[in-house]
């Protein structure tokens, strides 16, 4: 760009100046916009349309209208995997709670919190694909090592997921495991970042322990409480790994989740339309509480 | 803060030691498998100390005798080249978006937020029918590409909060001199941008290494399939071979986690300060 511009006469090089400021910003989004809107943007949009026709991944798609969300209706593995995404985002919440104790606990200067720290942390860095080996070998009824540790006490052993009644919630359980990592470290960011004017003059009020925390600290922990929130929500609505790895969304579709019965629906039983309908509620859901929370936080603010 | 909890001292540090053994039994369960012999597991000792420690053995047997290597292979064939992609496209988009100021800015940017916060079973199906019709299902470069795409959202927003930071003297100063906007980028922007950079660039790595859902919907030859997928085939041919199973997947969750405790610091300010933007 600039090497042509040396070249030019000097009066024509503002005017060209003044078209690459114009023109520069464009060069340099399109390659980033066009991909984005190629496997992402795109992509939503196509999805749901998807979600109106019938197809098999190969001929005519046939216009279905409401058809296959008509069926999703009278189906028992969507209804029960929907009530698992419900129960997911039920039990969510104990992500930040632990994280913000964790937090607490180690928002310290010392060198040993450093690593101490590093270690909470490291179950968000591995992949949940290794996270659900993990916790499948944990909640193991023959040889994991839940039962061995209940056996050290003598109580009765279990096999949460093999019971149709209990399965998601092993699985759930792995997914608070990287979840609280990743809170734990958004609350520590959010701590460091505090006035500590603010606490020194609750204490001189007399504000201490849990009324310092309610009245003081958590109140200013706003942006972290958005973030943690939000990126808890699409993690449960968007877990995957784990039903896939722990039970396949067995036994008998008991801990089947959205996320999986559309993969299912797809690419098992190439039924497209039908898993777009699926795909169509989980953004609508992600997109509803996502959209829920952000006009609570506007509101907040003002 | 340290009062916020009331526990001072050796309390504390005791009250976080056990935490921290709690936390990570699970992880050290399986590492302690993935070094017991299969004599040991067959006669059910799952949670003893193990006898003879087969750490050189298993893992060699993993390495060597099975897809392991090439599954990790294959990632690292998909993550350098998604990691470098994402940064070249989102520092160029990160840099418009900051220091230009035009209609749709802040549209383009919501986008890219908005985009990455989708389920991706929303994508799934036209993404895999997209690489399908470029011809580049089941290749690496089809992986690449989705994820350059996907990841390029949350990383312009990175940079695009990075450079604002930045004082607007900088970029005026090169812009009143007559500096083309190309070379602002290169020698004035990107230099002083390193930290965002490797930010990004771990975090990328991360977040493209531990992908399981693409690697399963895009890919599925042996050659191609990158070691999170790929563990799964193993697990089935394993079965009950739970210390090579272990190995194999302690060996998938160990480039990660290295690159984590080398660049801890720019790892959790990519986390905490990228998606927060101050």
């Amino acid at each position: 760009m600039t090497g042509t511009l040396a070249a030019k006469p000097a009066k024509n090089r503002t005017a060209w100046r003044r078209r690459q400021r114009l023109v520069t910003p464009l060069l340099f989004i399109a390659p980033a916009a066009l991909l984005f809107s190629l496997f992402v943007l795109y992509p939503i949009a196509a999805s749901l349309k998807l979600s109106l026709f019938h197809w098999r991944g190969v001929g005519a798609q046939t216009w279905a209208g409401l058809g296959n969300y008509h069926e999703l209706l009278a189906d028992p593995v969507f209804k029960t995997a929907l009530v698992n995404n419900l129960i997911w985002l039920a039990l969510i919440p104990a992500a930040p709670v632990l994280g913000l104790a964790f937090a607490l606990l180690l928002d310290r200067k010392e060198r040993m919190m450093q690593v101490a720290r590093a270690f909470f942390f490291l179950p968000f860095v591995l992949s949940q694909a290794v996270t659900g080996m993990i916790f499948a070998w944990f909640f193991n009824a023959d040889y994991g090592l839940l039962n061995a540790i209940l056996q050290l006490f003598q109580l009765p052993s279990v096999a949460p997921l093999e019971n149709e009644s209990s399965a998601i919630f092993p699985i759930i359980a792995a997914h608070l495991w990287p979840q609280t990592a990743f809170c734990m470290i958004i609350y520590l960011a959010g701590l460091a970042g505090l006035d500590p004017a603010l606490e020194q003059a609750a204490r001189l009020d007399g504000a201490h322990g849990w009324r310092l925390l309610r009245h003081v600290i958590l109140p200013q922990l706003w942006p972290a409480h958005f973030i943690v929130a939000m990126v808890s929500i699409v993690s449960a609505l968007r877990s995957f790994d784990l039903v896939f790895v722990m039970t396949r969304g067995g036994p008998y579709d008991s801990s089947n989740v959205l996320a999986f019965y559309m993969y299912e629906q797809a690419f098992l039983n190439l039924r497209y339309g039908y898993a777009a309908a699926i795909a169509s509620v989980l953004f609508a859901l992600a997109a509803g509480c996502v959209s829920f929370f952000l006009w609570h936080m506007l509101r907040r603010e003002r | 803060m340290s009062g916020a909890l009331r526990l001072q001292g050796h309390a504390r540090d005791a009250l976080i030691a056990g935490l921290l053994v709690l936390w990570l039994l699970p992880l050290a369960a399986v590492a302690l498998t993935s070094i017991r012999s299969i004599e040991e597991l067959h006669r059910g000792e799952y949670w003893s100390w193990p006898a003879e420690t087969m750490l050189v053995q298993n893992y060699a047997e993993v390495l060597f005798a099975s897809d392991t290597g090439r599954f990790i292979l294959n990632s690292f064939l998909v993550v350098f080249p998604a990691v470098a992609g994402t940064l070249l496209l989102a520092v160029m988009a990160g840099y418009a978006l900051a220091s230009y100021r035009f209609r749709g800015n802040l549209l383009i940017l919501a986008l890219f937020i908005g985009g990455n916060l989708v389920p991706y079973q929303i994508l799934a199906i036209p993404v895999r029918s997209l690489i399908h019709d470029l011809g580049l299902y089941d290749s690496r470069t089809g992986l690449v590409l989705f994820h350059m795409a996907f990841q390029t959202g949350f990383a312009t927003l990175f940079m695009r909060n990075f450079i604002r930071q930045l004082p607007p003297s900088l970029i005026d100063a090169a812009r009143i001199e007559g500096v083309g906007e190309l070379r602002i980028l290169l020698y004035v922007v990107v230099p002083v941008i390193r930290p965002a950079i490797a930010a990004v660039a771990v975090l990328v790595f991360t977040f493209v290494w531990n992908d399981f859902f693409w690697s399963l919907v895009l890919t599925h030859s042996t050659a191609v399939r990158p070691v999170t997928a790929g563990l799964q085939t193993l697990r089935g041919m394993w079965l009950t071979s739970w210390h090579l199973s272990s190995a194999a997947a302690i060996l998938a969750a160990l480039p990660p986690a290295l690159l984590f405790f080398l660049m801890q610091r720019h790892f959790i300010a990519g986390l905490t300060r990228g998606v927060t933007g101050d």
